[in-house]
């Protein structure tokens, strides 16, 4: 079955990276996908009770979160077509967000969220301005030095931590209430902007403006050639995938109750690229299943042995050689 | 509008030291339909992308409709109704030929700034698109990915998507070339229809459709236009027959 799907022309043919699946099952399991997913994430932290529930939660946490912002990133990559290599720098820029207003005294989350989302969408527009000029290796390596220079800001921000970073007081509040202490609420929580983020983007690929989007990917001159001019397409793009992981990074400052320039290094810029590719380019929830299974892995191999990233990465580049479509086209092609 | 639909004005193109278009000036009347003909490596395709937008011109105006758009960018002019077909085929393969021409209906219907709604549910891109696929006997292939379409259908789906734009002028570049007898024959149909509403300028090597739709020929060799006129003195001019037919018996 599986060898008759590999030989179809429809998988072959295409630069689209997600084969579909001809059979009825297949594409059922596809429909019913991205259902099953956010089933499982809201039913785990009931089974977690059995468990390491605290760890388990925080595991959690993080996979949603770091998917929210592979998410996002997938709108670019998958969509657009535009591997942005600084995608970590919205996640600081959101972080830094609950860390400065925090310290101030700012602890509301609503005002956090809005900070984050209008300074993420202000970087993306003015670096997208300049990066979205460039084509291919030159937009990697753009995007690459706008996110290595807030990257080298935050660490010269010696009056919120510098190279060490903050800690913060405690997590964010509503409505002057601190609703996030539990570490279940703030999961949930993180979980509900997910879902909403999710259908959000999925609307915006559907619709008038993500054809676009799509088509420039596949053939920018046909694109220009009927009357679109790609960019200012992909510069709100760039702005949406922007204001998102800034609102990660909201959510991962609270999670951590912390915030470095780590957060914002170019290795996490570099571990949300594997995370949409292991999970399936141009999919959407193969991104938060990416991130599931990155930060899983990279957790088991961790206990085994220090060197855990001599298997891991291998790992990783077997996974990305072998499974087409990534992981969501594997689970299509039925296992 | 009276005056000629498309004006070049002595248009030149240089790659490095070769001179590709050369001294170009040529005039299309509305309605038209012009063919250009010569032999490979002549600079037709050049010329096309000159006009269409595609490649830079060095020299010399375009006018269209009066307006200069030498500078303007590729995206402007199909908005002002100059829309092209590619030599070498060029449609979104992983999108279906519904969506393909649908896209090209979206682009000259409002905004595309809309998040919200599905795109692939609008009737107010889907019927027009289908028209268009009907009309060029793809009906059946609307749902088909780009990719999977043989040849000829991609070159029919290509002249769709270019008529989808709207035009007032029209250049295809080598629509024939690689279609099968029947397909070559529906298309040459589809132009004779077209002919007379809308402004066509048609590069072609089926020298036996050249000259049964054209209104007038021109011919380019090395860069230049050596003639233009009617198809009937076009074949009677004795520099032409020397540079170009003479050696292709094919026009009788």
């Amino acid at each position: 079955m599986s060898q008759a799907l590999r030989d179809d022309p429809a998988a072959a043919g295409e630069g689209r990276v997600a084969a579909q699946p001809r059979t009825g099952m297949g594409l059922l399991f596809r429909a019913w996908l991205p259902i099953l997913l956010f089933g499982l994430l809201a039913l785990v932290p009931l089974l977690a009770k059995l468990g390491a529930e605290g760890f388990i939660i925080s595991l959690l946490t993080r996979v949603v979160i770091l998917g929210l912002a592979a998410m996002a990133l997938d709108l670019l990559i998958g969509f657009g077509g535009l591997v942005s290599f600084g995608h970590a720098a919205f996640i600081g820029i959101g972080a830094y967000s609950v860390g400065i207003l925090s310290s101030h005294g700012q602890e509301d989350l609503l005002v956090q969220l809005a900070v984050a989302a209008a300074v993420s969408v202000a970087f993306a527009l003015a670096s997208g301005a300049i990066a979205l000029r460039t084509h291919g290796v030159y937009f990697i390596m753009i995007t690459l030095a706008f996110g290595q220079m807030l990257f080298f800001l935050a660490t010269s921000l010696a009056a919120y931590g510098g190279d060490d970073g903050l800690t913060l007081s405690g997590r964010s509040t509503l409505a002057g209430r601190p609703l996030l202490k539990g570490d279940v609420t703030l999961y949930y929580l993180s979980l509900a902007v997910l879902l909403l983020a999710y259908l959000l983007c999925r609307r915006l690929v559907a619709s008038r403006f993500g054809r676009v989007l799509r088509g420039a990917r596949e053939n920018e001159i046909r694109m220009e050639a009927i009357g679109f001019e790609p960019f200012p397409y992909r510069l709100v793009a760039y702005a949406v995938a922007g204001a998102l992981a800034g609102i990660a990074g909201v959510l991962l400052a609270n999670q951590s109750e912390f915030v470095s320039p780590a957060v914002m290094s170019w290795q996490r810029s570099g571990d949300l690229i594997f995370m949409v590719v292991l999970g399936g380019l141009g999919t959407l929830h193969g991104a938060i299943i990416g991130s599931a299974a990155f930060l899983l892995i990279e957790e088991v191999l961790s206990h085994f042995t220090e060197h855990w990233r001599i298997i891991f990465g291998p790992l990783l580049i077997l996974a990305v050689l072998f499974i087409r479509g990534g992981l969501v086209g594997r689970l299509g092609r039925g296992l | 509008m009276s005056g000629p639909i498309l004006q070049l004005e002595r248009l030149g193109k240089n790659y490095g030291a070769l001179r590709v278009t050369d001294d170009v000036s040529l005039a299309i009347e509305p309605g038209e339909l012009h063919a250009i003909i010569g032999p490979n490596g002549a600079g037709k395709t050049t010329l096309v992308h000159q006009i269409s937008g595609l490649a830079r011109t060095d020299s010399g105006r375009i006018l269209f409709e009066g307006q200069d758009v030498t500078r303007t960018r590729m995206p402007e002019r199909v908005r002002l109704g100059l829309a092209r077909s590619f030599q070498i085929t060029s449609v979104l393969p992983g999108f279906t030929a519904l969506e393909n021409v649908a896209l090209a209906v979206q682009a000259r219907s409002g905004s595309s700034f809309r998040f919200f709604t599905p795109a692939s549910r609008d009737p107010a891109l889907n019927r027009p698109a289908r028209e268009l696929l009907d009309r060029f006997g793809l009906g059946a292939r609307a749902d088909v990915p780009a990719s999977l379409l043989s040849y000829g259908e991609k070159r029919q789906l290509e002249l769709a998507i270019a008529l989808a734009t709207d035009p007032k002028l029209l250049i295809l570049d080598e629509p024939l070339a690689g279609t099968s007898h029947d397909e070559s024959r529906a298309v040459v149909e589809i132009l004779r229809g077209l002919k007379g509403r809308i402004s066509i300028l048609l590069i072609e090597h089926d020298m036996e459709a050249v000259f049964s739709l054209a209104d007038r020929v021109s011919v380019l060799v090395y860069g230049r236009l050596i003639a233009t006129g009617t198809p009937a003195a076009i074949r009677s001019d004795a520099q032409v027959r020397a540079a170009y037919l003479g050696e292709e018996e094919v026009v009788a």
